[in-house]
């Protein structure tokens, strides 16, 4: 169901809570199938805007990322650096600047480890940072594997193991290999730029959306596999098993994999959010999604981001071109 | 230099001219759908240079952007079979991210704007 949404001021993009009704369906778009489900105005937890951090960047911040440890966070800016906050008592204080990348950074990512930084920027490189107890960040690594600019960075959930997306239409992946960052696979098959990869709670598969108007689901498969797919030397295999084309009018900007439910969320560039569920009995080798929710007025303008709460199972976030944040709790329909 | 945007286009600082007097675009079919809230633009470059392509398309997207109410999507791209580097230009334009950021560069936005003011 659709819960409620914050009504954001343009200054504070926080605010109570609103109940909304539903969205006129899409023309020639079924239904979606869950049952609206209208809470009355909430009485409960609200969002409240409690630091701005005004001070670090000269230009447009385009990424944000908490650390594992939750008491970080990094922004990644347009300026060419990534500021790193610590959360104090009264506020965040900037505790230093990464700097290095030419032109705009354009995505951050902590390891689950959270002795690992990733970053990517419009000048084709990927940069992997150390940090030590001791709070000094040193860059370790940078991965000039893509031919064009890179929109996005994301970590394996345990395994120290680095995904990219890139305007080169390709996914890359990396991971350390003698004391030396290499890239390890290349995923090819899209059309167009991939503007973000998420992968699933187990980290053998990788979902990638792009400007190509479809999201590809990749499995990875280990030399040795039983399946007989090819690997080259000690490297896994990457192939798409899945491809989600003919939903999307649009540029999908981002898609978020929820680690507790394996839903799967888009953010489009037709202003809806799209939620979509693996159908059972699952088969491993050729997964079917269907589309499980359609919001197609999610927002009043290109949907760019969609988070699922790590810890709240159905709870997700999105924001907009339109200058809001708004809040959705999903159930999965019954029949799937 | 801006992404992808070559800044020296020939125009002369002191007498800008608009891209009707530059002879710069033969042709502009613009397709609107009011219903869904798209309008695509076409536009033929009379010159090769990738760079002008670019800026000219990027004008097109700014000029629009800025006279429509938010709801429009504009889709600006070069007329297929026209241009030599269209599909790296048409690439460039549609990648609003590219574009905000080119168009916090001062000195593009000034070029830009020179590009659609009308001639005193």
């Amino acid at each position: 169901g659709r819960g409620w949404r914050g009504r954001g001021l343009r200054e504070g993009h926080a605010g109570g809570g609103v109940a909304r009704g539903p969205s006129p369906g899409s023309q020639g778009q079924p239904p979606p199938p869950v049952q609206p489900h209208y809470p009355p105005a909430p009485a409960g937890p609200s969002w409240v805007c409690r630091a701005v951090l005004g001070e670090g960047h000269q230009r447009t911040v385009r990424k944000v990322a908490w650390s594992p440890c939750g008491t970080y966070l990094a922004s990644a800016s347009f300026d060419a650096t990534t500021c790193i906050w610590k959360k104090q008592p009264d506020g965040f204080e900037c505790v230093t600047t990464l700097e290095g990348h030419e032109n705009e950074v354009k995505s951050v990512a902590w390891a689950p480890s959270g002795n690992l930084l990733a970053t990517c920027s419009r000048d084709k490189s990927v940069w992997v940072w150390e940090v030590d107890e001791e709070e000094e960040y040193e860059c370790v690594s940078v991965l000039n594997s893509h031919t064009q600019d890179v929109k996005h960075v994301v970590w394996h959930p345990n395994q120290e193991l680095l995904a990219s997306a890139s305007y080169d239409d390709t996914v890359k992946l990396y991971h350390e290999e003698e004391d030396d960052w290499v890239c390890c696979a290349t995923l090819e098959g899209h059309e167009s730029t991939v503007w973000s990869v998420a992968f699933d709670g187990s980290g053998e598969r990788l979902a990638s959306c792009s400007d190509d108007k479809t999201v590809r689901i990749w499995r990875r498969y280990k030399p040795g596999n039983e399946e007989g797919v090819a690997c080259s030397g000690t490297d896994p295999t990457w192939k798409c098993v899945c491809n989600l084309s003919g939903f999307h009018t649009r540029t999908i900007y981002d898609v978020a994999w929820c680690h507790l439910t394996g839903a799967l969320a888009t953010a489009c560039g037709d202003d809806a959010i799209r939620v979509f569920e693996e159908s059972s009995p699952a088969a491993p080798q050729q997964p079917t999604f269907s589309l499980a929710a359609h919001v197609a007025r999610a927002h009043s303008q290109d949907v760019n981001c969609v988070a699922w709460n790590p810890k709240e199972p159905g709870l997700l976030a999105s924001c907009s071109d339109d200058g809001e944040i708004a809040f959705w709790k999903y159930q999965r329909p019954e029949v799937c | 230099k801006v992404t992808g945007v070559g800044v020296g286009v020939g125009v002369n600082a002191s007498h800008p001219l608009t891209l009707e007097e530059l002879n710069v675009v033969e042709q502009v079919r613009v397709k609107v759908n009011d219903a869904e809230s798209t309008v695509a633009v076409e536009f033929t470059p009379t010159i090769p240079h990738c760079s002008m392509a670019t800026l000219i398309g990027l004008s097109i997207k700014v000029k629009l952007i800025r006279s429509l109410p938010e709801r429009f999507k504009v889709d600006v791209h070069i007329t297929p079979g026209t241009h030599a580097s269209e599909h790296a230009v048409n690439k460039q334009l549609a990648d609003k991210e590219r574009v905000a950021a080119a168009l916090e560069n001062s000195h593009l936005l000034e070029v830009v704007n020179q590009c659609l003011s009308a001639r005193s």
